[in-house]
């Protein structure tokens, strides 16, 4: 009787596992098939509801690793947060799409490829993060930057097309770097684990790589960080990300900031996993810290010059994402355990902006920060919306964000005060920046046109809930869940 | 290994980086072309011999792919784009010829010197060839960087993943996966710079790169 229970059970995590692939796949295929916008729009939702159930089931059950996929802590929790904010960003594409239809932006055909490209982002997402093979996660995070190039460019304006391109040569470059650096940790394991598929497996990469070549290890870093440091945003290597977010639909802005970055930065982890485990490698703390403080500050004063609403909270990603790479590359339990929640928070609170800068461009019928004007006076949701979510990204207590930013600066002073004084500088520089526009945003005369459109504000408000609550109580299962995988991370 | 194996793969991938500098000088389209339809070939029998050398008859589909695809199906393509879109056949450089090629050389010897050092347990067949590859990679980077024309960037693009083939296969017993996939994920990017090239085309006028570079997303 037993081992009939345990093949049943292995035979359903499998299929969650298999769902959180084939229900996307499955659905991109239907997507494209299918006319007909309200019910394509709604099945994409469904789609995206099927994974995050198969996401969730994964707490219950989770399959022994495999040749090619692999669950454990670390991707847990990327997992679950990606089918999450996929799926309320697909509620918000709903609408928004909607109006993009009728304001005649978008044509019917462009509407059914946009649906069937948002699924193979889940699938190619997906896939990046529970692939248990370096070379599968390269191909998938391959697949995610192209469906997004794609998708950048859908409004085929002058200004979409360049930042498309722009995206798709820095992205590429940035792939391709990261493919020989991929190359080289398959050299380097190839002598201790044996030829083949083993050899570019996480499970048997973190647990041999006492043995590989400390300085073969060392020069894949190098490559691996510029590479995927690419698709994470770093500042030297950022160019591509705001015209990237701000000229693509705004769904696209808020999956590529809430979840796409996460991914490239999830690969980038596990990497350093690796080099950890080596005592003869570099340590990849200080180059990560070195990249992120700079991403941080460079960010932070970028802000201030900003015309254009969806350019200016894509720097501010930027801005985060240095946080969480500096919290990350300090290491040890507690700036792991931040880095963790921040990126949590970020990727709540981001998406949530979106979801409102989405609709607020369309009110506005531009994207222009100075012909916005008194929000809260002509549209009062929308505008305090937006508020609550500018509030929450500039780090105001008592929102999740400076619950982790809090975390982040306080275990840096314990073990780096310099550091944690640039690190303090560049929160701050950011903070006054965003208060400052939102202040002409949201508030004084109403300025500019104002259009109509049937908002959905359950996603926002839903995100921006659950950031208000991570900033009052934090449950203890969450925290024991993210003190374990802050551990993995060693 | 024996010693002839060793000299026949060096000679090719060392081929691959010499055909990587012919690139760099040309200054028309359809001679770049031609060029980068024999750095497919160089990559094409380099890749073979790899097959041959490893006693790993997978990698003959690599091969064919370089040789088909990219050294035939692309450079046509792209040459009857040229014709239709009625493109400039000349390619205006950032920088001029010498400055161009002697970064190359200093590039070459870069990743001679880093790739060398780092790998001295390595075997030298792969060694060679990563050497190599890295070399294919950055010159492929620096065509990229130093032209203004898409088309060309295009091409630096296409011999940048060829020297990426070129490293993939010389490490010994990598799995197909990656090979394919490589090749595929070129097939595909090659359709995505296409529609590109169409679009930019049909909205611009030019596929000089340049003339995009009016929009900064800071219209005042």
């Amino acid at each position: 009787m037993n081992w009939v229970m345990s093949g049943v059970a292995s035979a359903t995590s499998f299929n969650a596992l298999s769902g959180l692939l084939l229900i996307p796949a499955g659905a991109a295929v239907l997507l494209a098939l299918l006319p007909g916008y309200r019910s394509t729009a709604r099945l994409n939702v469904a789609a995206a509801a099927l994974t995050l159930l198969c996401a969730f089931s994964l707490f219950f059950r989770r399959p022994e690793p495999g040749v090619y996929l692999l669950v454990d802590d670390l991707n847990g929790t990327f997992v679950v947060l990606t089918t999450f904010v996929g799926f309320t960003t697909s509620v918000f594409s709903l609408s928004y799409i909607g109006h993009e239809l009728e304001t005649g932006r978008l044509t019917p055909p462009f509407v059914r490829f946009y649906h069937a490209m948002y699924q193979v982002l889940m699938f190619a997402m997906n896939l990046a993060l529970i692939a248990n093979n370096i070379g599968l996660m390269w191909v998938a995070i391959e697949l995610a930057t192209l469906t997004t190039v794609m998708m950048v460019g859908i409004y085929r304006t002058h200004e979409a097309l360049e930042a498309a391109w722009k995206y798709f040569i820095l992205g590429s470059i940035g792939i391709a770097l990261a493919l020989f650096g991929t190359i080289l940790i398959y050299m380097a394991a190839r002598p201790v684990v044996s030829e083949g598929l083993d050899a570019m497996a996480w499970t048997m990469l973190v647990s041999r790589a006492g043995g590989f070549d400390a300085a073969l290890l060392d020069l894949a870093f190098v490559f691996l960080l510029l590479g995927y440091g690419t698709k994470v945003g770093l500042a030297p290597l950022h160019a591509w990300l705001p015209d990237a977010h701000a000229e693509g639909p705004t769904p696209i802005s808020a999956v590529l900031s809430g979840l796409l970055l996460n991914v490239a930065l999830y690969a980038l982890l596990r990497f350093k996993m690796v080099l950890a485990a080596n005592s003869a490698a570099l340590a990849p703390g200080p180059l990560m810290v070195t990249l992120g403080l700079l991403s941080l500050v460079f960010a932070a004063f970028m802000l201030y010059r900003r015309r254009d609403i969806k350019r200016m909270f894509a720097y501010s990603s930027i801005e985060h994402m240095g946080i969480i790479t500096f919290a990350f590359g300090m290491g040890g339990p507690l700036a792991n355990f931040a880095g963790l929640l921040h990126m949590t928070m970020h990727s709540l609170t981001k998406s949530a902006i979106f979801f409102a800068v989405g609709h607020v461009a369309q009110v506005k019928g531009t994207q222009r920060i100075a012909d916005m004007g008194g929000l809260t006076e002509t549209h009062p949701v929308l505008g305090w919306g937006l508020i609550l979510g500018v509030v929450a990204i500039a780090g105001l207590p008592p929102l999740g964000i400076f619950m982790s930013e809090f975390l982040v600066v306080s275990s840096t002073f314990a073990r780096a005060p310099l550091l944690a004084l640039v690190l303090v500088f560049g929160i701050l520089v950011g903070f006054a920046a965003l208060l400052l526009r939102l202040n002409s945003i949201a508030f004084g005369a109403p300025r500019g046109p104002n259009g109509r459109t049937n908002a959905s504000y359950v996603p926002m408000f839903a995100h921006l809930a659950l950031v208000l609550l991570a900033g009052i109580y934090l449950p203890p299962a969450l925290v024991a869940w993210f003190e374990n995988v802050a551990k993995l991370l060693g | 290994m024996s010693s002839i194996n060793f000299d026949i793969a060096h000679l090719l991938a060392g081929s691959l980086v010499l055909v990587s500098f012919l690139e760099l000088y040309q200054d028309r389209l359809y001679a770049l072309l031609n060029v980068y339809a024999v750095h497919a070939l160089a990559l094409a029998a380099s890749v073979g011999w790899q097959a041959f050398a490893q006693d790993a008859p997978h990698l003959y589909v690599t091969a064919g792919i370089a040789l088909v695809f990219k050294a035939v199906v692309i450079p046509v393509a792209l040459h009857r784009m040229i014709v239709r879109l009625g493109i400039h056949r000349e390619i205006e450089k950032v920088v001029g010829v010498g400055p161009v090629m002697l970064a190359g050389i200093g590039l070459v010897a870069l990743s001679m010197v880093v790739i060398l050092r780092v790998t001295q347990e390595a075997d030298p067949l792969a060694r060679e060839d990563l050497a190599f590859a890295l070399s294919v990679i950055l010159l492929g980077l620096l065509m990229m960087v130093t032209r203004r024309n898409a088309v060309s960037q295009v091409v630096g693009f296409m011999s940048l993943e060829n020297g990426l083939v070129l490293a993939a296969t010389g490490a010994k017993g990598m799995p197909l996966v990656v090979e394919i996939s490589v090749a595929f994920s070129v097939l595909i990017a090659f359709i995505v710079i296409g529609i590109f090239l169409f679009r930019i085309r049909e909205r611009f006028d030019t596929v000089d790169v340049q003339a995009l570079d009016r929009f900064r997303g800071e219209h005042s």
